[in-house]
């Protein structure tokens, strides 16, 4: 009896625990060396700008709001943070893997290429 | 016709609202979940002809929702027309995807649950298990519908991205809760973009707005008879292309590889995915 009650409670704990317990602070803390200093091929390119701004419009604003100014329930992305705390390759790592837990899903789908071309957007904005 | 008229009614009601753009393949998933609070909707069939039976198209829409990041949901409704036959509803799948581990890695796992509550007649062929072959699609509509099939099927799907190509694996098991064994399947298929980086224009046939690849998947035999004595395999090339609209038209023509499997199979599809679709009802949405 006992340890059905334990398996019980371990079933409705466990994944409670993921969704809520997992507070894993910054994401920026779990960015591997070598990806946070990879480099991005299009940095500051016009063309890619242009490429990035289409992508996020189409992938990214419905959450992030048509300029990334943000929305209710999810962050704007022309924070310090975003801007100068986070390296182009930080925001690489965030993008292949999505940040789940919090609802920021993987956009290992798209190629690199378009990944960079959205992180050169992104780092294009200014307040 | 009716097919037709359905595929015109649908195409006309999608083109006014969201935006997709997916991975080409008609029967193998890949690890990649739906965007959490995204419905895509999804329209495929298969047109075969059977060697002793009539031309045939088995046809699902398909209800895809993201309900998190790792959990996807999708409810199946099944029909199919038989020339010379009947146009007939085959019954209904209920399905949830389970993406163990949150971050990308060299292979990624996701496990697939479904409930399938269909009849002898479908065609939709969204799987091959087991022994299923050409004998399964040949029998007329009135007798095989008798038959009822409430099956329960388990994937393992493996997928992983790789310099702009997607390579996925299915490992299928399935068994009919009426004390059937279980049978199994598998299902691989490789893809990517015609083009890696987006065009910095707006365009209509760029390369990024295809994608292409190849799909092969068949039966394995079941619990009693494990192998590929018997089966059926299907090989294929396949190609999609979204529309500027978001609209996502999808085409494979798949061949038959051995005397047990239908000679041909024509799948097309055309999906179509509504962005947030439950904050458009909030007071303030955009």
């Amino acid at each position: 009896m006992t340890l059905r009650l334990s398996l019980t409670l371990l079933l409705i704990l466990l994944p409670a625990g993921i969704v809520f317990g997992a507070a894993d602070g910054s994401w920026l803390e779990n960015v591997p060396t070598h990806d946070h200093e990879k480099t991005n091929p299009y940095h500051d390119q016009a063309d890619a700008i242009a490429a990035g701004r289409r992508i996020f419009v189409d992938r990214c604003s419905h959450c992030h709001g048509e300029n990334a100014e943000g929305t209710k329930k999810r962050p704007p992305l022309k924070s310090e943070r975003m801007q100068h705390g986070a390296s182009e390759g930080d925001l690489h790592w965030l993008l292949v893997n999505g940040n789940m837990r919090k609802g920021m899903p993987s956009w290992a789908r798209l190629p690199d290429q378009q990944l960079w071309q959205v992180i050169t957007y992104l780092k294009s904005l200014h307040d | 016709m009716k097919p037709a008229v359905v595929l015109c009614l649908l195409v006309g009601f999608l083109a006014s609202i969201g935006q997709a753009q997916e991975r080409p393949y008609f029967v193998t998933y890949s690890h990649e979940m739906e965007e959490p609070g995204n419905l895509e909707i999804e329209f495929f069939n298969a047109v075969g002809k059977p060697p002793a039976g009539n031309r045939f198209i088995g046809s699902n829409i398909e209800f895809e929702y993201g309900a998190t990041s790792w959990w996807t949901m999708e409810f199946y409704l099944d029909g199919q027309v038989t020339q010379h036959d009947s146009t007939i509803f085959t019954g209904y799948r209920w399905e949830n995807r389970f993406r163990p581990l949150l971050r990308e890695h060299w292979i990624n796992p996701v496990i697939y649950i479904e409930f399938e509550n269909i009849n002898g007649g479908d065609k939709a062929l969204r799987e091959v298990v087991g022994h299923d072959g050409k004998q399964d699609v040949s029998g007329p509509n009135a007798e095989v519908r008798q038959e009822k099939k409430r099956e329960m099927e388990l994937k393992l799907i493996l997928g992983r991205n790789y310099r702009g190509w997607n390579i996925s694996e299915n490992i299928i098991a399935e068994k009919n809760l009426a004390n059937q064994p279980w049978e199994f399947g598998y299902a691989v298929g490789a893809s990517r973009p015609l083009s890696l980086a987006a065009s910095a224009h707006n365009c209509t046939f760029c390369g990024e707005k295809f994608q292409a690849g190849v799909e092969m998947y068949g039966g394995l035999g079941d619990r009693y008879s494990f192998g590929t004595n018997q089966t059926s395999h299907y090989l294929g090339p396949l190609i999609n292309w979204t529309a500027p609209n978001g609209i996502t038209f999808s085409f494979s023509p798949q061949f038959g590889l051995n005397d047990y499997s239908i000679p041909r199979l024509y799948r097309f599809g055309v999906s179509y995915e509504i962005d947030q679709l439950f904050s458009r009802f909030h007071r303030g949405a955009r």
